[in-house]
């Protein structure tokens, strides 16, 4: 697979280690009243879908960045290459 | 129809008029006592364990393509029992000695070759693990050896002991680990479910569940609707596709495709299964003649059943390493298959908040030698609404509780189990 | 020896005599010639024997999808069992062997398995061999085993190289015939990047093996001119003997070039093949067409092969299988076959034309609307039986008979992600449905299989390629071609009471199918598992099709309904060797050597692979004669005086910005916010179950910069989970990491005088003193007149301890430097033998303790996990099943009886308890020879063991029916009060 680095360009998905759903950046509440189911889902559930999928790739063997890839898992269609800082803070994060 | 020597002979002698289908090809009922969703491995197992041992034969299986169609017919075809932990060994011990019995049990012979499964170590921290392992499957009654160097070099004298990366420097044997011929054991299933009155429905597809006040009433399929008092679920692979139109959006599982390889035929050059330890490569010798092989998963999730070359050669790289003999042999197939990656590398045997509603899955890559205990462990659940004594730690709720079953250590993250 | 059956002409170079054997038989052929072309132009037809029946074989094609003339090439390391004789480059030397039997090629003892067919018929062995219940592997199996296989591995290691290289192109071109050079001149004279691969050596294709002519030159000729004009153009690069193995993902093809295959040996630093990742942006696949067969009775007889194949043995080969040929065919090509033949001087005696209303023929016997219903001649073809349109049986004498059922566009590629051909009822083939995205199909393999349609359709699709690329065509300079339309009347089989073979190899006969329908196996896949047809080495491509159309017959369903199997990578078989490329062997994954790795070779250690490192175990001194004498003195050296170890292999991560002590604090279990700078605290970093992940110590080398070691094995991982903490949770934290773990060479130093010496290479002007410098203190320093360097006080070892680093480059020289200064004290340098025994003397977890099963409460660590703070892995925790009352803690062990030897992986049981998984208590981890205290020690988890001090339990290895009464203590063995590392 060939993954469009958005600062670097198209490298082969080779340079890269996968980690998992996109999910995994919305990290719970820690002093949540139940923050243990709320990390019980976040770790474990996975929607898994079949169809589009947002992962998160590494580029170890490139500028370590974090992506966030939509990539469809029926076809592997790439159509979206985001950096995870991004995303991440798209959807709230912060410190 | 029973299958025998004597019977083989006869139909040779007489133009082999008398053979029949090994299976009916039955319309489904309106209702059935049970429904098994997947005519795979697991399904087909729990369709006879069910008629075999609970005495249930209203029983329907369904399969939404052919029989035998999806992991058990892509697999490596090994089958053992040197599982690490509690949680495990015993359910693979009992499954293992369900395979040591299967073809007197089916009447078919699935060629069930107890020649030896070898894990090789490579390090004395890797030799200790083995010790570790090894002795906790003595302490459950099951056989292993802790080999030396020469020890491995006896079974399997082509290996690299001179120039390897990482050096052999053991092994841990299990002698009664071994192969079995993959689709014979689906056809096997189905043909003594079948015998037993089990309705075997290929090109059935299920597209909806009829759950009403939270009790499964039945299903909606491409044949139309089929009522049933229980459901149990064995669709590794597929197991969201399949759980989301019972309502169940989430499951502690990730898609992934393993790739697997066979070689050319090839006159016999090893004893057993081998399998390396410091690369990801195990392999076997068919009856046929080739190597039949694989390694890791490729490590995204998808539903494709394909994987890319990156592994292909990372594969082969490990073989390479360890058995540089076979540089001239030709890899004649490759195929894939979508694994249920659970999230400790363990699988799942449970009952799902829908009443009615049972689940089988989460196998990861392990499915195909778990086979005839997952049957007869689902069909137990869903005969008796009660988990099997050696299936008891396979719930849904071990994560909730942090009694999560890591065979690996790899934590909660499925592509490294 | 004479070449009896050589005919004039040829694209053979007869100036170029080669010399080579078969079966140990001497014979002659030509440069330009095939193992099997040169056979058959010596009279040679039987060359193989068949897998089941092991019935006598010649070849039924001229290409890389014969599933019968398969022999093993060469000889020694070298031997390559399964060769495909058609596509085996003849080269002066060439030995083969013929494979699969027992006796001679001629006379094979297992050529009985023939005449018990019968018991033998598709999945008898699912049927039997149940009785009794241990004969299976006693006997049944080992029988199975040994008749089975084709050829032979010769047990050696491969003494050939194989490369891997990359390869970037906007178009791909599959295939060198018509469509595809028509492709690649379009594309290339536009100027786009084009890479033509094509798996024969001569490029052409069809060209190559038919008397078309292409305006006004002849197609092998025309084909050559192409490539001449190709190879000239600097932005189009040719790969003969290439053959293009899958369609994966993004335009990203496999390819295996066959660079040497067609010498005796690769020449000088050549690999023998290359296998090729090409990256392309579009891909024209024109991989032409198959020929298939039509079954009849004992249609294996060798002699037998596909008309298509015998034009190009006698157009391209000049070579003909028999002096006189009969032809079968339900098409027009059956036709220009009899015309080819005739035109070389081949007697044809008749032209068997299934279809009665086909074309007239004049040039030989035309017996329209008659099938060969059989074939004599046991190991070579001399007559067939011809059923005449009146229903007459006639028997015609010859020596071959050229077979065409018609033509199967070569679809596979356009299959390898999933998807399916349809079906071409004009044809009466499957021709490509959904392509991969970026490919496009021309000339044959699309189900065009006129000459002019070909070179038409490679030329568009070229274009079309370009212009989804932003390039524009220049418009194609065709010739003048052959349009002759595609006649075919289906006949997939002739059917009769005898055998007729659909899967050549595997020995699969129409009655097979038959069978596997009358016993319910009627889906396709269930068909192929069932009868193994299609699973032979040519993986279907010459008998799916009939097998298919056999079991469409008898369900009573079209042949699209019946479905097509699955097509998978690769194409044609692929050695496993190329697969793996120079990563074989010792070169299997690269070494990373230390910085002190010279100077430790110089001393002759012994080293040990860790992960990708290889460290020095230890380092034997002359007269020592067993590694614990090494290490016991290494030990006892180091707590006695002093010792040096390299632990460059650590993890080093930098850790800088204004918010790294809050980050820091986040990714370790324990506090870190308010560690002084100048200091440095161990750290417990937990993955998000709750599981230790890792443990190393942190430095503070300034209020905003902090320097973090991991453990050897976790050194990528913690690095890439800290990135992922950084990017994806907390975005905004002001910090930035970097790993360092090769810009630092970095010792312990370690013993009673260790400062001693320490203060003799660091610089004056930095006090190291105990009061300046005290346990887990740290600071920037120089050594050796101005070398900038880091020192950290801490200690693995237990013993007043440093950790010194200096940049890489500079590793080797320090290790001498300092050895040469602590020549006075005695200083040895200690392996990770040593190493590991002082820790586990000391109680510290390592790499055997943190398994990825184990929690801070299973380390004995429990109190560390924060509560007051969020950190990664803390809430997890807290769950009830990492909190049992009976959890596994880490305690330490010592043998009651001093003089046993404990073993890492023994299990503990309780005093008087039977050995057994209900009494299992837990499982020994580390062990060690203490030599500080004289006995055997050991760690491990223990359930509840933090409570059960003092007890004396059973460490058991049933693996070597043996076990030791242990007592248990705590697991810091050796000062236990830690008095002497803050000395």
């Amino acid at each position: 697979m060939i993954i469009n680095h958005p600062l670097l360009g198209p490298r082969d998905s080779q340079e890269f280690v996968y980690l998992g759903d996109a999910s995994l950046i919305d990290r719970p509440d820690w002093q949540a009243e139940n923050a243990v189911d709320q990390f019980h889902e976040y770790l474990y559930q996975r929607t898994n879908p079949a169809g589009e999928h947002q992962e998160l790739w590494f580029h170890e063997q490139g500028d370590r960045s974090w992506l966030v890839v939509t990539r469809n898992t029926l076809t592997h269609e790439i159509t979206a290459v985001e950096l995870a800082r991004d995303v991440a803070r798209r959807r709230g994060r912060s410190k | 129809m029973r299958y025998s020597g004597f019977k083989v002979i006869k139909e040779a002698l007489t133009g082999h008029k008398g053979w029949t289908p090994a299976w009916r090809d039955p319309e489904p009922k309106k209702h059935y006592d049970i429904i098994v969703i997947g005519g795979g491995g697991h399904g087909l197992a729990t369709a006879w364990y069910l008629a075999k041992v609970f005495g249930k034969t209203n029983v329907a299986v369904l399969e939404k393509g052919w029989i035998g169609g999806g992991n058990v017919g892509r697999n490596t075809t090994i089958i053992r029992s040197n599982y690490l932990l509690d949680g495990n060994e015993p359910f693979y011990e009992f499954s293992m000695q369900l395979w040591e019995n299967l073809e007197q049990d089916l009447n078919y012979n699935a060629m069930v070759s107890q020649r030896g499964v070898l894990n090789l170590c490579h390090t004395d921290a890797q030799r200790d693990a083995f010790r570790r392992r090894g002795n906790g499957m003595r302490l459950n009654g099951v056989d292993a050896e802790l080999l030396d160097k020469e020890g491995v070099r006896k079974i399997a004298p082509f290996l690299n002991f001179d120039s390897a990366r990482f050096p052999i420097k053991g092994g841990l044997l299990q002698p009664r680990g071994g192969t079995v011929r993959h689709d014979a054991v689906a056809w096997g299933y189905a043909r003594a479910a079948d015998s037993r009155g089990v309705d075997i429905i290929q090109n059935c597809e299920v597209t909806g569940f009829k759950i009403e006040n939270g009790k499964v009433l039945g299903v909606e399929t491409t044949r139309g609707f089929i009522g049933a008092n229980r459901i149990g679920c064995a669709v590794a692979g597929s197991s969201g596709k399949v759980m989301a139109q019972a309502g169940i959006h989430r499951l502690p599982i990730e898609s992934h495709v393993l790739q697997a390889f066979v070689s050319e035929g090839l006159k016999p050059v090893l004893p057993g299964v081998i399998t390396y330890g410091a690369g990801h490569f195990y392999v076997s010798q068919s009856d046929k003649g080739g190597l039949v092989f694989g390694g890791d998963i490729d490590g995204y999730n998808t539903y494709a059943q394909r994987g890319n070359l990156p592994v292909v050669e990372d594969v082969c790289e490990g073989g390479m390493s360890i058995m540089p003999m076979i540089g001239r042999a030709r890899l004649l197939r490759i195929w894939g298959g979508v694994m249920d990656m659970s999230m400790d590398g363990s699988p799942i045997i449970d009952k799902t908040d829908v009443d009615g509603l049972y689940f089988n899955g989460g196998w990861c890559y392990g499915g195909f030698k778990a086979t005839p205990a997952s049957g007869w462990c689902f069909a137990h659940l869903l005969a008796n609404d009660q988990p099997h004594p050696v299936a008891s730690a396979y719930r849904f709720d071990r994560f909730r509780k942090g009694r999560m079953i890591d065979e690996k250590g790899m934590g909660a993250q499925p592509n490294l189990h | 020896m004479s070449q009896t059956n050589r005919l004039q002409g040829g694209q053979i170079d007869r100036s170029k005599v080669l010399n080579f054997t078969f079966d140990g038989k001497a014979f002659q052929g030509y440069q330009g010639d095939t193992l099997a072309s040169a056979l058959l132009a010596n009279g040679v037809r039987l060359m193989g024997r068949s897998f089941k029946y092991h019935r006598p074989r010649g070849p039924i094609s001229s290409g890389s999808e014969e599933p019968n003339a398969i022999v093993e090439l060469r000889s020694g390391a070298r031997q390559e069992p399964n060769t495909r004789a058609t596509i085996a480059e003849l080269f002066e030397g060439l030995s083969a062997k013929s494979q699969n039997h027992v006796g001679s090629l001629k006379f094979d003892f297992l050529a009985v398995n023939d005449r018990l067919a019968s018991f033998f018929a598709a999945g008898f062995y699912y049927k039997t061999f149940m009785w009794p219940k241990a004969f299976w592997e006693k006997l049944y199996e080992p029988m199975i085993r040994r008749a089975a296989g084709l050829g032979s591995l010769s047990m050696q290691t491969d003494p050939d190289a194989y490369d891997k290289g990359f390869l970037h192109c906007d178009l791909l071109v599959i295939g060198a015939g018509p469509s595809g050079l028509a492709a690649a001149l379009t594309a290339a004279r536009s100027g786009a990047r084009v890479i033509l691969a094509d798996e024969d050596f001569a490029p052409g294709g069809r060209l190559n093996a038919e008397t078309f002519t292409l305006g006004n030159t002849s197609g092998a000729e025309w084909a050559q001119a192409a490539v001449a004009e190709l190879s000239a153009m600097p932005n189009v690069r040719i790969l003969t003997r290439t053959v293009v193995i899958g369609a994966f993902d993004h335009g990203i093809y496999g390819a295996l070039e066959r660079v040497s295959d067609h010498l005796p040996v690769p020449s000088e630093g050549k690999p023998r093949q290359i296998l090729w990742r090409i990256y392309s942006s579009r891909a024209v696949l024109a991989a032409g067409a198959t020929e298939r067969p039509i079954a009849f009775r004992n249609n294996d007889r060798p002699g037998i092969m596909m008309a298509g194949a015998l034009r190009a043995y006698v157009n391209r080969w000049a070579a003909t299988p028999g002096k006189s040929v009969a032809v079968f065919t339900n098409n027009d090509d059956g036709l220009r076959t009899a015309s080819d033949l005739i035109a070389k001087g081949v007697k044809v005696s008749a032209v068997i034309d299934s279809r009665a209303d086909g074309p007239a023929f004049s040039g030989a016997e035309h017996l329209r609307g008659a099938v060969v219903t059989d074939a004599l001649g046991r190991l070579g073809l001399h007559s067939v039986k011809v059923k005449l349109a009146s229903g007459e049986i006639r028997q015609i004498p010859c020596e071959a008979l050229g077979v065409s059922g018609g033509w199967n566009p070569n679809v596979h590629l356009t299959c390898h992600q999933r998807g399916l051909p349809v079906w071409n009822a004009d044809l009466a083939a499957f021709v490509p449905g959904s392509l991969p995205p970026g490919m496009v199909v021309a000339g044959a393999a699309n189900g065009e299989f006129s000459t002019a349609a070909a070179l038409a359709s490679g030329a568009k699709a070229a274009a079309g390629a370009l212009d989804a690329l932003g390039l524009s065509a220049a418009p194609a300079d065709l010739p003048q071609a052959e349009d002759a339309p595609t006649r075919v009347s289906p006949l997939w089989y002739v059917p009769h009471k005898g055998r007729a073979w659909l899967d050549q190899q595997n020995d699969v006969t129409v009655k097979d199918v038959k069978l596997a329908h009358q016993e319910g196996f009627r889906s396709v896949e269930h068909l192929k598992r069932y009868t193994t047809m299609g699973m032979a080495t040519d993986q279907g491509k010459t008998s799916n099709i009939g097998g298919l159309a056999v079991m469409a017959e008898m369900t009573g369903k079209s042949i699209p309904d019946t479905g097509t199997t699955i097509y998978r990578p690769p194409y044609t078989p692929v050695p496993i060797g190329a697969f793996a490329g120079r990563s074989a062997g010792a070169d299997f994954r690269p070494k990373r050597l230390t910085p002190s790795h010279k100077w430790a070779a110089e001393q002759g250690a012994v080293f040990v692979e860790v992960g990708m490192w290889l460290r020095a175990q230890w380092l034997p001194r002359q007269g020592e004669t067993h590694w614990r004498q090494s290490v016991d003195r290494e030990v006892a050296a180091t707590r006695g005086s002093v010792g040096i170890c390299d632990v460059t292999t650590l993890g080093k991560i930098d850790v800088q910005g204004p918010d790294a002590a809050e980050f820091l604090n986040r990714i370790y279990c324990n506090p870190f916010a308010k560690l002084p700078v100048g200091k440095v605290r161990y750290g417990l970093m937990l993955r998000e179950d709750g599981m230790a992940m890792d443990d190393g110590t942190t430095a503070r080398l300034a209020e905003d910069h902090f320097v973090t070691t991991t453990t050897t094995a976790n050194a990528v991982g913690v690095y890439r989970h800290m990135e992922f903490c950084r990017q994806c949770l907390w975005p905004d934290l002001d910090v930035q990491i970097i790993s360092t773990t090769e810009a630092w060479a970095q010792f312990s130093v370690a013993g009673p005088n260790a400062r001693k010496l320490l203060q003799k290479i660091v610089d004056p002007e930095y006090d190291i003193s105990n009061e300046a410098f005290p346990y887990m203190g740290c600071g920037e320093i120089t050594v050796c007149g101005g070398l900038r360097a880091r020192l950290f006080r801490i200690s693995f070892s237990g013993e007043l301890a440093y950790e010194i680093a200096v940049p890489t480059r500079y590793g080797d020289g320090l290790v001498r430097a300092m050895m040469e200064a602590g020549r006075e004290f005695d200083a040895v340098v200690y392996g990770t033998e040593a190493l590991g025994v002082m820790r586990i003397e000391k109680g510290h977890a390592a790499g055997n303790e943190l398994n990825g099963t184990t929690s801070a409460l299973n380390l004995g660590m429990g109190g560390m996990v924060n509560k007051k703070k969020d950190s990664i892995g803390s809430t997890l925790s807290e769950r009830e099943g990492m909190n049992a009352a009976d959890a596994l803690n880490l305690v330490g062990f010592e043998p009651v009886d001093r003089s046993k030897t404990l073993l890492g992986g023994m299990h503990f049981i309780n005093r008087g308890a039977p050995a057994d998984a209900k009494n299992d208590q837990g499982y020994m981890t580390s062990v060690a020879f203490s030599p500080s205290l004289g006995h055997s020690v050991g760690l491990g988890f223990l359930k509840n063991g933090a409570a059960r001090k003092g007890e004396v339990i059973r460490a058991v290895n049933p693996l070597a029916n043996e076990e030791v009464e242990v007592k248990v203590v705590s697991a810091h063995f050796v000062d236990p009060e830690g008095e002497r590392l803050r000395g």
